[in-house]
């Protein structure tokens, strides 16, 4: 009972806002705000935050303005349907979330289902980084959309162009034990033994999800394996701890990372020495060589203080802008139509599209290297002097892996 | 094999250590005064947030010693003016306390740091690699922590064993009235064993911050593992704290080193030859299940020797 009255304590202020505000558009951010996960989700929301300022200058979406609605879920799944569920109560009707991929299957179930029980009070949502492939094949959701690129897709990308370095000889795994680091773990088995038989998987390991504070074991594990190149799907703290303790304890080795450069990434980084050893994959970067995403960059850095980690939630808020501009409104049904095949020119240049069997988003990618810079790359990351430079690009048609999702329509 | 062997011994008995750091404050408040303290890692945690702080303005050295005094001060006032008004009500009013003020304290430090890991670094002097072996450098920091470690555990031992304090403090526990006729003031000692302790915690806080991570949720991923150290070493037990302490740090260090799942175990009961509901159980490693294995001990204790394993009561 105490609970109950509890709860309506909250909620019934959220109504009488929501009823209030009925001209912005809300769009509810849910990602962890606190806990491990804690220095992702941030920078996570001051981009957002900085997209919809950005928007709001120019008249935001048809007319409303946009409001980011920040939501902590502690990157629990369970919690985070306590969020959304808060959320649509308040009034939202778009949500978006990243980190996690455990928490981007439960929140595409629950928009799933609440939209069929909920019919004209439809709710979207913009998955910019949980990159688990099975949200775009068996899991697949006519609701979600996903902005960055899948694991199978980055993996495909990364095991190219290991496959023509031929000094890899012995590869080490290490991943976080949940759907992703799982996903990351079996993609690189599978590709790196079709493209690459004489590769020796010499460790594979699975930690637990930002739980653990010092790596030193599993680099001693590393270490003793003799690995020449470690592949590692780690983000936030767990990739940042990872590198601390290799550093610490002296480990030169090759880094293939989906994530280097989140936040405290690159410090650690730094710590190791290895200059031009640690690689990551993703669709765009500070030093892109782009002219407008470096001229984005460089205002982005003077106003947030942060590195632009995510050019893919650009892409998410001027594609959602672009497809309620196709379809005059800003109702969920039928901006999740407009959106389907829509072709939009992302930020570091070239074209992608919504592929509209899965709701996946293909886009060029890059793979990039950290390290000392030259004369064309201005931006260093974290002050450390380092930074991040070309090393491949993969353009939309190479970088793109078959789904097999069956989309239910409504 | 071997070098796996000594760099992860060198790992666990340091992650122990650290672990006994901690856990020696809860013990020594325990066994003196009989409260089980729930606020015990947030002054861990206040201990590396104040070293972070004091080191940003006046220097890691003199924040080593000033967070600790700080934090012990903290820990008296709240003897004085929170555990000894509830004392009369008995343990459940003092633990409710300590547990209240376990979400205070994280709250207000969220609120003043904000909710991302700090960057807390390695004083400058401490940073290199102490010497080499097996090609794996190992920092002198870690080094360092053992060594502050080691020097707590003798220099309690030997303050409440051997000196006329400890047998003050000790008896204060037994027989408070018998020591209060005696002259001493019973109150000033148990305010003095809780500044004491939280002291310790602090202590562990300002070295361990660096090395490990310094955020608001530190207190919350270390807490639990801190009563399962003392409830297997026997409660209220300085010498059980510290060999609890140090099987759990290698008992976990070993976990995550060591190769094999449920399957190499039962060798020729395994059922990867056909795939079945148990297939994901089987193929569990030792690795994946380390974060539980002391949680387990734990379990395990409580049925074999519910007293821990130098514990003297059951209590």
């Amino acid at each position: 009972m105490r609970k109950l009255t509890l709860a309506i304590a909250v909620i019934t202020p959220m109504l009488g806002h929501a009823a209030s505000a009925e001209d912005t558009l809300k769009i509810g951010y849910i990602d962890p705000l606190s806990g491990g996960g804690a220095s992702v989700g941030e920078g996570g929301l001051k981009t957002f935050q900085y997209l919809a300022d950005e928007l709001n200058a120019k008249g935001g979406i048809l007319g409303h303005k946009i409001e980011i609605v920040p939501l902590d879920n502690k990157t629990n799944p369970q919690e985070s349907l306590v969020q959304a569920q808060k959320a649509i109560d308040a009034g939202v009707h778009y949500i978006t979330q990243g980190n996690g991929s455990s928490v981007g299957a439960a929140l595409s179930d629950f928009v799933t289902k609440n939209n069929s029980r909920n019919p004209g009070k439809e709710v979207l949502y913009f998955n910019y980084a949980a990159v688990d492939p099975s949200l775009t094949n068996e899991k697949c959701s006519y609701w979600h959309f996903r902005w960055d690129a899948s694991s199978d897709i980055k993996m495909e990308a990364l095991t190219n162009y290991m496959k023509d370095t031929a000094s890899i000889k012995k590869v080490y795994l290490i991943n976080q034990d949940y759907s992703f680091g799982q996903s990351v773990r079996s993609d690189a088995r599978k590709m790196l033994g079709a493209k690459r038989p004489d590769i020796q998987i010499v460790g594979d390991e699975l930690h637990p999800l930002l739980k653990v504070t010092d790596f030193s074991p599993y680099i001693a594990k590393i270490k003793a394996s003799g690995a020449d190149s470690v592949v590692t799907g780690n983000w936030g703290q767990d990739f940042a701890l990872l590198l601390k303790a290799a550093a610490d304890a002296g480990l030169k080795v090759n880094w293939y990372t989906y994530y280097a450069g989140g936040a405290g990434g690159p410090t650690a980084v730094k710590q190791t020495g290895l200059d031009h050893q640690v690689f990551q994959i993703t669709e765009g970067f500070a030093n892109s060589g782009n002219k407008g995403a470096m001229d984005y960059e460089k205002a982005f850095r003077a106003k947030v203080n942060l590195s632009l980690w995510y050019p893919r939630a650009v892409n998410e808020m001027r594609m959602f802008k672009a497809a309620a501009e196709k379809a005059n409104s800003i109702d969920p049904v039928k901006v999740a139509a407009a959106l389907e095949d829509l072709k939009f020119g992302v930020l570091d240049g070239g074209e992608g599209i919504m592929r509209r069997d899965d709701h996946q988003f293909l886009q060029p990618i890059y793979i990039s290297s950290f390290g000392k810079l030259t004369e064309s790359e201005p931006f260093d990351e974290e002050n450390t002097g380092w930074g991040w430079h070309l090393v491949s690009k993969v353009d939309t048609p190479q970088a793109m892996v078959s789904t097999t999702c069956k989309m239910t329509r409504p | 094999m071997l070098e796996l062997i000594v760099i992860s011994t060198l790992n666990g008995v340091l992650f122990g250590m650290l672990l006994f750091l901690l856990s020696s404050g809860l013990t020594v408040i325990f066994s003196m005064m009989g409260v089980l303290n729930f606020a015990h890692a947030s002054f861990y945690m206040l201990g590396a947030f104040f070293g972070f702080q004091l080191t940003k303005w006046i220097g890691f050295w003199p924040a080593l010693v000033l967070a600790p005094l700080l934090v012990g001060a903290i820990g008296m006032a709240v003897e004085r003016y929170g555990l000894r008004n509830t004392h009369k009500h008995g343990h459940v009013a003092e633990l409710l306390l300590t547990f209240g003020l376990a979400f205070a304290i994280e709250e207000i430090v969220s609120m003043i740091w904000g909710k991302s890991p700090l960057d807390y670094r390695v004083p400058a002097l401490l940073d290199f690699p102490a010497f080499t072996i097996f090609s794996t450098n190992y920092p002198a920091y870690k080094i360092f922590m053992l060594a502050v470690s080691v020097i707590i555990f003798v220099a309690l031992l030997i303050v409440l064993k051997r000196t006329r304090v400890g047998l003050i403090v000790q008896a204060a526990l037994t027989h408070p009235h018998m020591v209060g006729h005696l002259g001493h003031n019973v109150g000033r000692i148990f305010m003095a064993v809780f500044g004491v302790g939280s002291a310790l915690a602090a202590l562990a806080g300002v070295i361990a911050g660096p090395a490990l991570v310094t955020q608001s949720d530190m207190a919350a991923s270390l807490g639990p593992i801190l009563f399962v150290v003392i409830v297997f070493g026997g409660l209220g037990s300085l010498s059980g704290a510290f060999v609890a302490s140090l099987v759990i740090g290698l008992v976990q260090t070993f976990a995550v080193a060591l190769d094999g799942s449920l399957a190499s175990a039962f060798g020729p009961l395994d059922p990867s030859a056909g795939p079945s509901v148990l297939t994901d159980i089987w193929n569990v490693t030792i690795a994946q299940v380390a974060p539980i294995i002391p949680y387990l001990l734990l379990v395990i204790i409580l049925i074999v020797r519910p007293m821990g394993l130098m514990g003297t009561r059951e209590s």
